[in-house]
């Protein structure tokens, strides 16, 4: 399918599948197996520039919008979904930067991040808050020279490799989320530690952490926007991030149906590769359909965050629902399709669809996202009534 | 340092078909690449210049859509690039090759270092490096598989021969061609490849070069292919019979009379 993508959009879609086929392809069993962080193929996407790609012009970025992120995404996704998270998740630590931070700010943190030297991270989830982020603890008390944080976050994608953090915490705690802050945390800040890194089912080379704030003191000059706009600020970048998950899964289920449709040509059963059987052609066909339609969709959700529509809930849900749904299912497919091989750890697939699993779960379930959707809907039914 | 790296455009795949009626490489339909390795002189002539300052000039001699494999140098980090074209150019052997991208250094003064691959993946020669460096007489190194230093107005490499490593130092300006031993050609990076489109790359000939005619393209070759085709491979076994010391014996007999020993 011809997505119209500019020339420049091409050549960064090329440039991400020649680093991830030459350069992330090679170690991404090895990646899985010791659950190490990414180091060098994230080097190497620092310098072809990468990180630039989502930092705006002025910062030293690309200046690019959602759709040239999740076509980043996509490519190193076909090849490694834990790598793709790693990069991702520094666009993710400082989109809420790029949307409120002062210009001072961005000058600040940006350039780093751009030439991919810094990693940035976003922290919101904590043991009472998963779906229910209102419910975060973690507090920022304002104090002579700043804020003090106290708390624990959890499952932060980065923890403890980011040098950056985008916090959202209680500025306010009688107020709940309507007292939540965004606060920059910097690594090394005394008070700000890192728990127990996570073993994981998928994405494992990627790091997942606990963030421990015992009494951090943090400079006034890191609050992100408004104090008690924190939640908002948050919800608004799920809104806009939620397409790069979708991109995400359609280049998992992407590598995963060119893996499946590479042993089905191969291997050989009764006498004739299984390719030729109707059975495995009607499942790779369906895995085709629906990687296409989630790319389509995934696209166009992406083009719609770029084009500056005001509440794109609906559509960057529907993306991320649809395109992570087909992830799940494509890698499941594929495994089927392999068989006996598929099964095994030597063999691609398997860490494929351990890899899709968490695409479900994270920014927001699918379970939420439908809920928001559904929310939309009736809003709408309610408006034209 | 002002460095100059030579490259050269040849088709992607080593399934080449050769026109069994002027012998030489038929080209249609197969998507031209960088020889792979030139990107190895490309990737040091630009550490040199992130290393000691100073300005990578590519160069190549080829039809005009040769271009592209400038512009490909470019985004990898070189600061200039010129194509060498003109209908005269063409049906050039090594030794006219050799002339032409000579005459190009010349007009590229001052030039400290000259970097060429160790051969390319077509021809084969790897005659072109030496040549160049006989015309310009300069000091010439091939092989290299380090540059170990450069201070001075010298250049100390390390060289691969057959059973190890040579240490050399020369003066500068030099010529060396580089072996793929000697760093891992890093990828395009965006900023390169925006920089490598609109980067201007003049285009000089016979004209601008100021050469004779006679001495470029098919005209200057004093070579010409005649055929070309795959080496036969002679396989001869001979299973030495007897006990040990009948069987050693003979062996050396025979390594002595072939020369071996």
């Amino acid at each position: 399918m011809d997505y119209f993508l500019t020339e420049e959009q091409k050549t960064i879609k090329g440039l991400a599948r020649k680093i991830a086929e030459e350069r992330v392809l090679p170690v991404r069993a090895e990646l899985d197996e010791k659950e190490e962080f990414p180091w060098a193929p994230l080097k190497e996407l620092a310098d072809a520039d990468m990180f630039r790609v989502f930092v705006p012009e002025e910062y030293e970025g690309l200046g690019g919008g959602c759709l040239e992120l999740c076509l980043v995404v996509e490519e190193l996704s076909r090849v490694c979904s834990a790598v793709a998270v790693s990069y991702a998740a520094s666009a993710l630590g400082c989109m809420t930067l790029g949307e409120y931070g002062t210009d001072e700010q961005k000058r600040r943190w940006f350039p780093d991040i751009a030439s991919g030297k810094k990693l940035a991270a976003f922290a919101i989830t904590e043991s009472t808050a998963g779906s229910d982020a209102g419910n975060i603890k973690t507090t920022a008390e304002k104090v002579a020279g700043g804020y003090l944080l106290n708390g624990t976050k959890q499952f932060i994608t980065n923890g403890g490799e980011a040098a950056l953090y985008t916090v959202i915490c209680l500025t306010d705690k009688t107020r709940g989320a309507r007292g939540a802050s965004a606060i920059m945390v910097e690594k090394d800040t005394p008070g700000f530690t890192f728990g127990k890194k996570e073993k994981k089912m998928g994405i494992r080379a990627s790091a997942t952490r606990e963030l421990v704030f015992r009494n951090c003191l943090v400079p006034e000059g890191n609050l992100l926007g408004k104090p008690g706009l924190g939640f908002i600020q948050a919800m608004r970048l799920f809104d806009r991030s939620r397409p790069g998950i979708g991109s995400q899964a359609v280049g998992l289920a992407q590598g995963a149906l060119e893996a499946a449709v590479d042993y089905a040509e191969q291997r050989v059963q009764f006498g004739q590769p299984i390719i030729s059987m109707p059975v495995v052609q009607h499942m790779l066909a369906d895995m085709a359909i629906l990687v296409e339609a989630s790319r389509a969709l995934v696209y166009a959700a992406a083009r719609y965050v770029d084009s500056g529509a005001r509440n794109v809930t609906e559509e960057s849900a529907a993306a991320k629902v649809f395109a992570s749904d087909t992830a799940m299912k494509v890698t499941t497919d594929a495994v089927q399709i392999c068989g006996g091989t598929g099964y095994m750890r030597d063999f691609p697939v398997e860490k494929m669809m351990r890899d899709a699993k968490i695409l479900q779960i994270y920014e927001g379930t699918n379970q939420i996202l439908r809920n928001a959707i559904a929310v939309n809907l009736r809003k709408r039914k309610a408006r034209t009534a | 340092m002002n460095i100059v790296v030579c490259l050269k455009q040849v088709p992607g795949t080593t399934e080449v078909k050769i026109d069994p009626q002027t012998n030489t490489l038929i080209r249609q339909g197969i998507e031209n690449i960088i020889n792979p390795f030139d990107t190895y002189a490309i990737e040091e002539g630009v550490r040199l210049r992130e290393k000691h300052g100073g300005k990578v000039t590519v160069i190549t001699m080829g039809p005009p859509q040769a271009e592209a494999a400038l512009r490909e140098a470019v985004s990898l980090g070189a600061d200039a690039a010129v194509l060498l074209s003109d209908r005269a150019f063409a049906g050039a052997d090594t030794w006219a090759t050799a002339y032409t991208l000579s005459r190009a250094v010349a007009k590229l003064q001052p030039c400290d270092l000259i970097i060429c691959g160790r051969q390319t993946i077509d021809g084969d020669t790897g005659q072109v490096g030496p040549e160049m460096a006989e015309m310009l007489q300069l000091p010439f190194i091939a092989y290299v598989s380090r540059i170990e230093e450069i201070a001075d107005g010298k250049l100390r490499v390390r060289r691969m021969v057959e059973e190890g490593h040579e240490v050399m130092e020369t003066t500068l300006p030099a010529v060396i061609t580089v072996s793929k031993e000697i760093n891992v050609p890093r990828l395009p990076s965006l900023r390169g490849i925006m920089k490598s489109k609109s980067a201007a790359i003049p285009v000089w000939g016979v004209r601008e070069l100021e050469v004779d005619e006679k001495m470029v393209g098919l005209a200057g070759s004093s070579t010409q292919v005649i055929k070309v085709f795959f080496p036969q491979r002679v396989h001869q076994a001979e299973m030495l019979e007897g006990d040990l010391d009948t069987r050693v014996d003979t062996l050396i007999d025979r390594l002595r009379s072939a020369r071996v020993c």
